[in-house]
């Protein structure tokens, strides 16, 4: 079995979480989804990967990307999976680590 | 022993010893998150597959008291499965099961697939998983098993332990 490049850790019922999915569900990106406490106390999984303990947080197998932030994985999302130019779209997925 | 009469649990058709187990896929919970795993994808090596009452009853407390007592976990792949959410799975391995991972089934679909459902009796609409051990190979062939006939009941530790002996060796 093949597994999805993107893994999504995400909170139960969290807006911004779903504001991601929506996204990833628009531009048919597999993914596979990681739920993580309520609790902020409880997700050392999603600081450990991200730096923060703030979902969303994606990684991203295929170009190496991890972040957090809802705003800044929708758009690395669109400018990377968008699906104007392949070739541009993996080159434009390089400034996306930031 | 008592006095009188332990509750009897009605025959169980469940999966045999040379059975495959079947495979299933449900949120498969750890210390730190849970995600939507197959026992096939799971399982790649001896691997014991644990049915247990709901979190918080009595009997599951006491088996992964004893998984712990014994280890089991750090020797081959230790999962659980009851119908209880991932939160309180979450909850279950905050103070015991260590190494050990857990199988949420609501339904009790993957209990009844493999033949351990057991109806509580004054629990209105719960279908839970009767205590169960299935001992696998890395092909997911059951080597051992064990389904409680009473309530409560629980495996023969020491008759496990030797089983798991001999199938890592
Ligand atoms: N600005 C963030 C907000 C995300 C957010 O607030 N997520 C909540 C869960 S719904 C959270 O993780 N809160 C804890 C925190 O931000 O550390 C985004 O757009 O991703």
């Amino acid at each position: 079995m093949t597994e999805p490049a993107i893994t999504l850790y995400r909170l139960q019922a969290c807006p911004y979480c779903e504001r991601v999915v929506r996204v990833l569900d628009q531009l048919d990106v597999p993914y596979r989804s990681r739920y993580v406490e309520p609790m902020h106390s409880e997700r050392n999984v999603v600081k450990r990967i991200s730096g923060k303990r703030s979902v969303p947080a994606i990684v991203d197998a295929e170009t190496g990307v991890t972040m957090s932030e809802s705003g800044n994985i929708v758009e690395y999302l669109e400018r990377t999976y968008g699906g104007t130019a392949g070739t541009d779209a993996a080159e434009a997925s390089v400034g996306g680590d930031a | 022993m008592p006095d009188f009469e332990v509750v009897s649990l009605p025959p169980a058709d469940h999966i045999e010893a040379g059975e495959v187990a079947p495979d299933f896929t449900r949120p498969l919970v750890t210390t730190e998150y849970w995600e939507d795993r197959s026992l096939a994808d799971v399982v790649d090596g001896p691997t014991l597959l644990v049915f247990h009452p709901m979190d918080g009853a009595f009997q599951a407390t006491y088996l992964y008291n004893e998984i712990d007592d014994r280890g089991w976990a750090a020797d081959i792949d230790v999962l659980g499965v009851s119908i209880s959410t991932p939160y309180e799975h979450k909850r279950l391995l905050d103070t015991r099961g260590e190494g050990v991972r857990l199988f949420s089934d609501p339904g009790a679909e993957v209990a009844r697939e493999y033949g351990v459902e057991h109806d509580i009796d004054g629990m209105a609409g719960i279908t839970e998983c009767r205590p169960a051990v299935f001992l696998l190979d890395a092909d997911r062939t059951v080597r051992y098993v064990w389904v409680a006939a009473e309530h409560p009941a629980f495996p023969d530790y020491d008759e496990l332990d030797g089983a798991i002996g001999d199938l890592i060796g």
